[in-house]
């Protein structure tokens, strides 16, 4: 297979960055972060870049190749044209530590302010639980995240209009509509869904949903439901009539 | 929310490094609803050639009233256009379609589906995925006019109503009159025959697109079952979520497939009535 040009991003902040071209021999079955490797071998030894499984499952290698936020270890080079040169750049919804690697740690923050799982009593007197298939169907898609933050860098609220203090982005509606749908918690986010997540800067137009690497349909399965929930609560006038006239429930 | 200090730089407009044609699925969807948009607020003021024969335009569908000064053409519910209505206000002329399309129309508004699609394509907001924005500020659905859009479900059930009403009307594309005879007529003389034409065909088609696409509503989807936390022990629920989620998993293509049908049940029944297009027996 050819030399290929990779125009990489470099610099240790988005304001002050450069692309660089490099070439290197792309082999078959080569993934992008191969190429990368290569050419950190080859000719960029100071090039930083975060990878750890190399197989799709930790989540640290996210960043965007012509364009697109991907993993770098799931990209093969087969599905990207290499007739012109390949960017690569990183996240652009975080602060940038060194070329590929951004700083994800908000997203840790955010995380922890979400209430946590509060499970019923338990159902058996050893303290356990009985579970139904077929209630936590729903959750265990959720379950698949592997906070590659992939989703809440192509978000327009956080990528374009930097809401970090405001919208708390689609992977923590993934892990919210988790807890909220598991049929053993007992704790009520709702009203912090609406006005500490702010959900209502969500515009659905599922950006997230079709870059996550786990193929969770979020906008679909997390945040319109969470939205709906919320509706139920606060923008449905007959509900709130009700509420008025049978206050204890 | 969490504070600290991101500090990013303000993308401009277009600034992408997608070397796709991140352009053109927008473009195409602003094309397709401004058409649809503008076909059918021309035909909602045309007050005329609304219904052939045995066929009614959905778009005059349920007829309360025919238009003003509009002959009987057998479909209006409530007969003529009333006195106490007026034929125009400020100038700009009242018909039967402006009566009742605020609900589909405002169902197709507030839909998730919708809302997404012409947020990026009218809006820009934003053009595509990871497409910088023109725009500096944003509200997004939390703040006055756009938090209404939570009122979705209330549309949702005027919605279902409608499908009521166009599954009636497509029942009643099968009795024709006999020749010679205005369907006005022929229906207060209950002497309709069965027939199938091509435009009966048209208006079953209708009700079942526009079926496919009101059951799979995500507002459907969370008041049918999607609200529980858990199905163990209502499995009547179950299959009712599980069926309104499968149509939902489609919810875009009947979308569109409603959407460009409704357009041209409209534009069939309008040509025949306007003797442009002629209706061809199948069967009868
Ligand atoms: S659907 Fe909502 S959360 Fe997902 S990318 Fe779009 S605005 Fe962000
Ligand atoms: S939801 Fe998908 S895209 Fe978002 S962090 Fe999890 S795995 Fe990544
Ligand atoms: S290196 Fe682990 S996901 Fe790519
Ligand atoms: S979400 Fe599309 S019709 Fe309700």
């Amino acid at each position: 297979m050819p030399q290929v040009t990779f125009r990489i991003s470099r610099g240790s902040t988005h304001q002050d960055s450069q692309f660089v071209d490099y070439q290197t021999d792309i082999t078959e079955g080569m993934v992008v972060l191969d190429a990368v490797h290569q050419i950190q071998e080859e000719s960029a030894p100071d090039l930083a870049c975060r990878w750890n499984c190399k197989a799709g499952k930790c989540g640290s290698c996210s960043a965007e190749i012509n364009g697109k936020p991907r993993l770098m270890c799931m990209t093969r080079m087969d599905t990207i044209p290499t007739d012109q040169p390949v960017t690569i750049e990183p996240m652009k919804a975080f602060p940038r530590i060194r070329d590929l690697v951004t700083d994800v740690s908000w997203n840790y923050e955010v995380k922890k302010r979400i209430k946590k799982f509060k499970p019923r009593k338990p159902d058996a007197p050893d303290g356990t639980w009985r579970m139904q298939q077929v209630d936590v169907d729903r959750v265990q898609e959720f379950r698949k995240c592997i906070e590659c933050f992939l989703c809440q860098n192509v978000c327009h609220v956080l990528r374009d209009h930097h809401k970090h203090d405001e919208f708390s982005g689609p992977r923590h509606y993934v892990y919210t509509a988790a807890l909220e749908m598991h049929p053993l918690d007992t704790e009520d986010r709702i009203k912090d869904v609406k006005d500490e997540q702010n959900i209502g800067y969500c515009n659905i137009t599922k950006c997230c949903t079709k870059v996550c690497p786990e193929h969770i349909t979020i906008t679909d399965n997390a945040i319109i439901p969470l939205k709906e929930r919320v509706g139920d609560e606060f923008y449905d006038p007959v509900r709130k009539l009700f509420r008025i006239f049978r206050p204890g429930k | 929310m969490s504070r600290t200090n991101i500090s990013l730089p303000q993308r401009s407009f277009g600034e992408t490094s997608r070397i796709d044609a991140w352009w053109s699925q927008p473009l195409i969807v602003f094309l397709g609803l401004l058409a649809f948009v503008v076909y059918s607020t021309w035909a909602a003021f045309q007050g005329a050639h609304y219904s052939f024969g045995a066929y009614l335009s959905p778009m005059y569908s349920p007829l309360f009233f025919e238009a003003y000064e509009h002959a009987a053409t057998g479909h209006a519910l409530f007969g003529d256009w009333p006195k106490w209505l007026p034929a125009a206000v400020i100038g700009i002329p009242l018909t039967p379609a402006f009566l009742i399309l605020w609900a589909p129309g405002g169902f197709r508004f507030t839909c998730y589906y919708y809302r997404g699609a012409y947020y990026k394509a009218f809006w820009g907001d934003p053009s595509n995925c990871g497409v910088g924005e023109w725009r500096k500020g944003y509200r997004g659905e939390r703040w006055f006019p756009l938090v209404f859009q939570n009122i979705h479900r209330y549309f949702l059930y005027f919605a279902i109503l409608f499908i009521f009403v166009l599954t009636y009307d497509a029942f009643m594309a099968m009795w024709h009159a006999p020749d010679g005879m205005t369907y006005a007529q022929a229906k207060t003389d209950s002497v309709l025959n069965f027939g199938i034409k091509v435009g009966t065909l048209v208006l079953i088609i209708n009700p079942i697109l526009l079926g496919g696409y009101t059951f799979g509503c995500h507002s459907l989807r969370h008041l049918i079952g999607g609200f529980m936390d858990k199905f163990s022990g209502n499995s009547g629920r179950k299959k009712a979520y599980d069926c309104v989620s499968c149509l939902n998993r489609g919810h875009a293509k009947w979308a569109w497939a409603s959407l460009i049908w409704v357009g041209f049940t409209d534009l069939y029944v309008r040509l025949c009535s306007m003797g442009v297009w002629t209706d061809w027996t199948i069967i009868g």
